[in-house]
């Protein structure tokens, strides 16, 4: 096939990935914008197997029906509350398939001088770098989220010196690769310095920061591959992979914009790693925390016009989805206004509690952002906040010195009563102990989210067969 | 030189229309914005199909296969999962 239709193909296959992305603006559209961004993915595949230069097929289709079936089992099995993992992981693999791409290039090239080009160089260095820190760093963020390892913040001390050592070296190795193009080994060395660079910048990073991690390793990837696009001189792989570049950063961008923190202290911050002193929280909560039963928050709901449901991560914990639409459909079905107000930053990855919901069936109608919702609080009834804490926490209005000082919040306390589900007092992710709880118009019910939830819905039902 | 610019041309211009287009997703689809971005940033799999298939080196094959196979799960799995989530947003 002459090059300038594969050329044509390939443009054919970015104009649909754009178009792909803009159908995603709307819940309506989005289905199909994603089928139009696989659809370009497949004539980007099929072209390329038609080059004349490749001349075995039996690795390619060993390598397309292995990651097919690996593909498709993940994505099929995957819950929807394990979904930051998934994500993590396959930014990750993209990252993975950039270095290796990479380096085989480099060796191909070996083979004819003249096409180690400073471009071919520079490139070639870059997608090993990136692509070997967005393998590692996924990898690290995929087992904080599992579980395997802890998830909070792991600081030591020196961790500065340590990570921009190793950042030094990692950048000197870039040089030497462009420096010394023949030599393969330099490429590998560079690899493995940027896979203990990749683990050392994420582990620091813990909870509930792992929506800025997962964002910046997603504008990675999508680096890497663009990085691999000027390696290949492929305008395809460019286009693609500055679009997966740009999406990630505007992310990362709302993400700490939501926290009021820059990018540089949710890196280095190892925020939440020293323990708040048990005194300040007593001083808060002391005498004035008010417990609560089921049975009362019925009765409450009962006679609520309206009712702003916000969620934290503690939801997708207690996988308590279900129950708070079952909940929400109760309330509705006897005249009550339902809403659900959705903090950007609530859970472990951008949009994390609207998939949730979505998957309970909610109607993404109902879901408000924390611009929408707040005006509409001081006409609330009743908030009922089911495992978020710092998001509601009005101490980043009240409180300058408070490491959440200016971070916007769902103004909860707003509402005429506010019913807190949580097991304990203890603290969010950011550590310190929150007014809310200690509120005149807060009540706590101490209990698991899905337990509590269904047991309200039996109260009220109770009370509903009574009348 | 001149392919160097014009590969970074595309590349600005590209960076360009992404924010531009990004930045009209709506929040409750951020989720799915990322694990379909995801699966484009897969475009990789056109140089590992190469690299895969050229034969050039035993080395360079092994690490083709390698490449096709993460940058196949980043593709299929993303397209799909992104896919189950939306319908989910759409049966409303």
């Amino acid at each position: 096939m002459p090059q300038w239709i594969v050329n044509l193909a390939y443009l054919l296959a970015s104009a649909l990935f754009i178009f792909g992305l803009k159908l995603l603006s709307h819940p309506r559209t989005a289905v199909r914008g994603n089928l139009l961004g696989a659809v370009g993915m497949l004539i980007a595949i099929v072209v390329t197997l038609l080059d004349q230069r490749i001349l075995r097929y039996d690795m390619i289709l060993l390598g397309l029906v292995v990651g097919s079936a690996v593909g498709a089992l993940l994505a099929l099995k995957i819950h929807m509350t394990a979904m930051p993992q998934m994500v993590a992981l396959l930014n990750g693999f993209g990252g993975a398939a950039s270095l290796l791409v990479a380096g085989a290039a480099l060796i191909e090239a070996q083979a004819d001088p003249a096409t180690l080009t400073g471009q071919f160089k520079v490139a070639t260095a870059a997608s090993g770098l990136i692509g070997a820190v967005t393998f590692w760093g996924s990898l690290v963020a995929f087992a904080k989220l599992q579980e395997l390892i802890p998830g909070e913040a792991v600081v030591f001390r020196g961790q500065h010196l340590v990570n921009g050592l190793v950042l030094a070296i990692s950048l000197a190795l870039c040089g030497w690769v462009v420096a010394r193009p023949e030599e393969t080994a330099i490429y590998w060395g560079l690899a493995a310095a940027g896979s203990v660079l990749g683990v050392l910048a994420t582990i620091p990073i813990g909870g509930a920061d792992m929506p800025v991690v997962i964002s910046l390793l997603n504008s990675y990837s999508g680096l890497a591959a663009a990085a691999t696009g000027f390696v290949l001189n492929n305008n395809m792989l460019i286009i693609a992979g500055s679009l997966v570049g740009a999406s990630g950063i505007i992310l990362t961008r709302i993400m700490c914009h939501a926290m009021n923190r820059s990018l540089t202290n949710v890196l280095f911050g190892g925020f939440g790693a020293q323990p708040v002193s048990a005194a300040s929280a007593e001083s808060v909560y002391a005498g004035k925390v008010k417990a609560t039963s089921p049975e009362e928050v019925a009765m409450l709901l009962e006679t609520a016009r309206r009712v702003v449901i916000v969620p934290g991560y503690g939801m997708a914990v207690s996988q308590a989805q279900h129950a708070v639409q079952a909940l929400a459909n109760l309330l509705k079905s006897r005249g009550t206004e339902v809403l659900y107000g959705i903090h950007p930053v609530a859970g472990r990855m951008p949009g994390h509690m609207n998939v949730l919901l979505a998957e309970a069936d909610v109607p993404y109608e109902d879901l408000k952002e924390m611009e929408e919702i707040n005006p509409l609080l001081k006409q609330t009834d009743v908030a009922i906040v089911i495992g978020a804490n710092d998001v509601v926490n009005p101490l980043a209005r009240t409180d300058p010195k408070s490491p959440i000082a200016g971070m916007p919040i769902i103004d909860v306390d707003q509402a005429r009563t506010v019913v807190v589900i949580k097991r304990s007092l203890s603290p969010g992710f950011a550590g310190i102990p929150n007014p809310l709880f200690a509120a005149p118009n807060t009540l706590m019910l101490f209990a698991d989210g899905k337990k509590a939830i269904n047991e309200i819905i039996r109260s009220l039902q109770e009370a509903t067969v009574a009348a | 030189m001149d392919t160097l610019i014009a590969a970074v041309t595309v590349f600005v211009l590209a960076m360009f229309v992404g924010f531009e287009v990004i930045v009209k997703v709506p929040p409750t689809l951020h989720t799915p914005l990322m694990s379909g971005s995801n699966a484009i940033s897969g475009i990789t799999i056109v140089g590992a199909l190469l690299s895969a298939g050229l034969g050039h080196t035993t080395l360079t094959t092994v690490l083709g296969l390698l490449a096709v196979i993460f940058a196949t799960i980043n593709v299929v799995g993303g397209f799909l999962v992104t896919h189950r989530m939306l319908e989910m947003f759409r049966r409303k």
